[in-house]
């Protein structure tokens, strides 16, 4: 069985006169420990796609299955308690708190779980933070810390609940080419040492050609799903044809 | 909360509203004290037991006195919501000294607790004790009227006057009283003991007195005492259950009602100003809140990503107005307490003659406390609800 399964995922949104299609007819699976990228131009449905992988949003029609467990008759409830143990993310802004330190932002998915002492959120989230080379930098607060200090610190927190996906909102975005190494580094070296499945979100050729599949949208719909990089970039180059 | 200006202007509205709820009720009951307590001067707690008729062999005898001094005496010991009692009996006629003469208002003969009944004070000289009364001695104690009727400006004490050609050594001088509610002169008084005035104006041998007037310990035991009194006479008389009574007790509590109507009155007004501030202080706390979780949207989208609940955003948000307004409260209770005693001090620094008492009400600070922690589950709720509708999408994409 695999990690992820979409069957027929639409998502239409109804903004009164006009019905928006972001996504037609998404079907696809992925598997425990796979290092995916969606790629596709602006308006291409894949940050809805992300929203929904991620159980942010909800499908108007279709099956999503995580973990074998049906997503989109769920609660907003319990899909909070999905992305609490299952999910972890990483933004594109980093999306710290403002005015708390890099352990307390670290600790914050720990606090929703249930049955966590405060010393065990706090020696997890020192651990997680020591993983990512940020051990000296516990108690900065996020302005006083780098982008790509940053972005460690929201990784540390994606993963300090033990998640079994990573789910990054173009992770680089904001980052110079340096750093941005630095990250992808990281994704890279989670996915092959500790076996953690990862999606990024992306439109940076650099960034996709990382991972180890790529998955082109295109209108909402998944044009290409392919091991080959440069097919997956041919594809998403070429016209669309009518 | 981490904006520390805007927390502190919050628990402000807060600490007002608290403060002044705490400082008006409490000022309130300082005055209704202080009210209190000049009517019991007036003789709010007074209970008057006159006799009745006596009924013999289905004969009512009109003016058979039914009350000894006896009676008196068992009220006082038997009776625990007393504070004093005195038997009265009424006398007439003219007083003469040198050749100035005059008749008083009245000219009683009481007992030695008269004046702890009357809650009067004297203001020269001293009062006829137990063994005057017991030896019937021929003292008295005057009014303020008496002595400029009678002396001028000459010192009055130890100077004999006569009544009806009897001597009388004058052993005390009233302290000035003025007229009561009715407009009657209350100094144009002598009073003299009971037992002098019986034997010697009325050449009575029988024990009968006029009246018995007690004093309860406070106006609010007055239904108390006013029973304590009919038990103890229906038993001294041997008067069975229902039988008519020989007696009659008068009371003030019409008095007393009214006066705990007024009081009760101006502290609900000045509670409900206090309240108004207080209900202001709260709509500050909404809007804060809601300033607040529009700005915090972001936050509020970031948790929800990670795993928040509704219910826990509702919470953070709820906890932290209630954290704010108790705060708030309970500095708003100190500095109330500080305020009304301050107050009182002021008032009786600046209209002399007035002891306002210093009445820190705790029930008052207790439920000012409790309404600020209410003020924030209701001001705080409304916008901890819409913080956890939020949709976490929009919530992280808001700028």
């Amino acid at each position: 069985m695999a990690l992820i399964e979409l069957r027929d995922v639409r998502r239409v949104y109804d903004l009164g006169e006009v019905e928006v299609h972001a996504l037609r007819s998404v079907t696809l699976n992925i598997e425990r420990g796979e290092y995916v990228a969606l790629i596709g131009p602006s308006g291409s449905g894949k940050s809805t796609l992300m929203n929904t992988l991620g159980c942010l949003d909800r499908p108007t029609h279709g099956s999503y299955l995580l973990d074998g467990e049906e997503i989109v008759t769920m609660s907003r409830d319990q899909r909070a308690g999905i992305r609490n143990r299952q999910l972890g993310f990483v933004f594109q802004n980093f999306n710290l708190l403002n005015r708390t330190s890099a352990v307390e932002n670290v600790e914050l998915p720990l606090l929703y779980s249930q049955g966590i002492s405060s010393r065990q959120r706090r020696q997890r989230a020192t651990e997680q933070l020591q993983k990512v080379g940020l051990g000296d930098r516990l108690y900065h607060h996020s302005s006083q810390l780098s982008g790509g200090q940053q972005q460690r610190v929201a990784i540390a927190r994606a993963l300090v609940n033990c998640p079994a996906i990573l789910m990054a909102d173009e992770p680089t975005g904001n980052l110079d080419s340096k750093t941005s190494r630095e990250v992808i580094g990281i994704f890279r070296e989670l996915n092959e040492t500790e076996g953690l499945t990862v999606i990024i979100v992306t439109h940076d050729p650099a960034v996709a050609r990382n991972a180890k599949r790529t998955i082109v949208l295109r209108d909402g719909e998944v044009v290409a799903d392919t091991h080959d990089f440069q097919r997956a970039l041919e594809i998403l180059n070429s016209e669309p044809v009518d | 909360m981490k904006n520390k200006l805007r927390a502190g202007l919050t628990v402000l509205g807060v600490v007002i509203g608290i403060a002044a709820v705490t400082t008006m009720v409490s000022i309130g009951q300082s005055a209704s004290a202080l009210v209190q307590g000049q009517f019991a001067a007036l003789g709010t707690n007074v209970i008057v037991v006159l006799p009745g008729s006596q009924q013999r062999g289905g004969v009512r005898q009109a003016g058979i006195l039914t009350l000894t001094a006896a009676d008196a005496e068992a009220i006082g010991s038997e009776s625990r919501a007393i504070l004093a009692v005195s038997p009265i009996v009424g006398a007439q006629g003219q007083v003469v000294f040198g050749n100035a003469n005059w008749s008083p208002r009245d000219m009683q003969g009481v007992g030695a607790d008269y004046l702890t009944v009357r809650n009067w004070k004297l203001q020269a000289g001293g009062f006829f004790a137990r063994e005057e009364i017991n030896a019937g001695a021929q003292v008295c104690v005057i009014g303020n009227t008496i002595v400029a009727k009678l002396f001028q400006t000459a010192n009055p004490l130890n100077q004999v006057i006569r009544v009806k050609n009897i001597p009388f050594r004058v052993i005390g001088v009233l302290e000035k009283k003025g007229v009561n509610m009715v407009g009657d002169d209350q100094d144009n008084i002598v009073l003299m003991p009971f037992t002098t005035v019986r034997k010697r104006l009325q050449g009575s041998n029988f024990n009968n007195v006029n009246a018995i007037m007690v004093s309860a310990i406070s106006p609010k035991v007055m239904d108390t005492a006013s029973r304590e009194i009919e038990q103890i006479l229906y038993e001294r008389h041997g008067i069975a259950p229902g039988e008519k009574p020989d007696f009659s007790v008068q009371d003030t509590t019409e008095i007393a009602a009214t006066l705990g109507v007024i009081t009760g009155t101006l502290t609900m007004m000045l509670a409900t100003i206090a309240g108004i501030s207080l209900l202001v202080g709260g709509v500050g706390i909404m809007n804060i809140m809601l300033v607040s979780v529009t700005e915090r949207t972001r936050e509020i989208g970031i948790r929800m990503a990670i795993g928040a609940r509704g219910k826990d955003i509702l919470r953070q948000f709820l906890v932290e107005a209630i954290i704010l307004s108790s705060i708030g409260g309970f500095i708003g209770v100190v500095l109330g307490m500080a305020a009304s005693a301050g107050a009182t001090l002021l008032i009786n620094s600046f209209s002399s003659g007035t002891d306002w008492p210093i009445i820190v009400s705790l029930p008052a600070a207790a439920v000012a406390m409790l309404f600020a922690a209410a003020v924030g589950i209701f001001f705080g709720y409304y916008p901890a609800r819409r913080a956890s509708q939020l949709d976490p999408i929009e919530a992280l994409r808001y700028e």
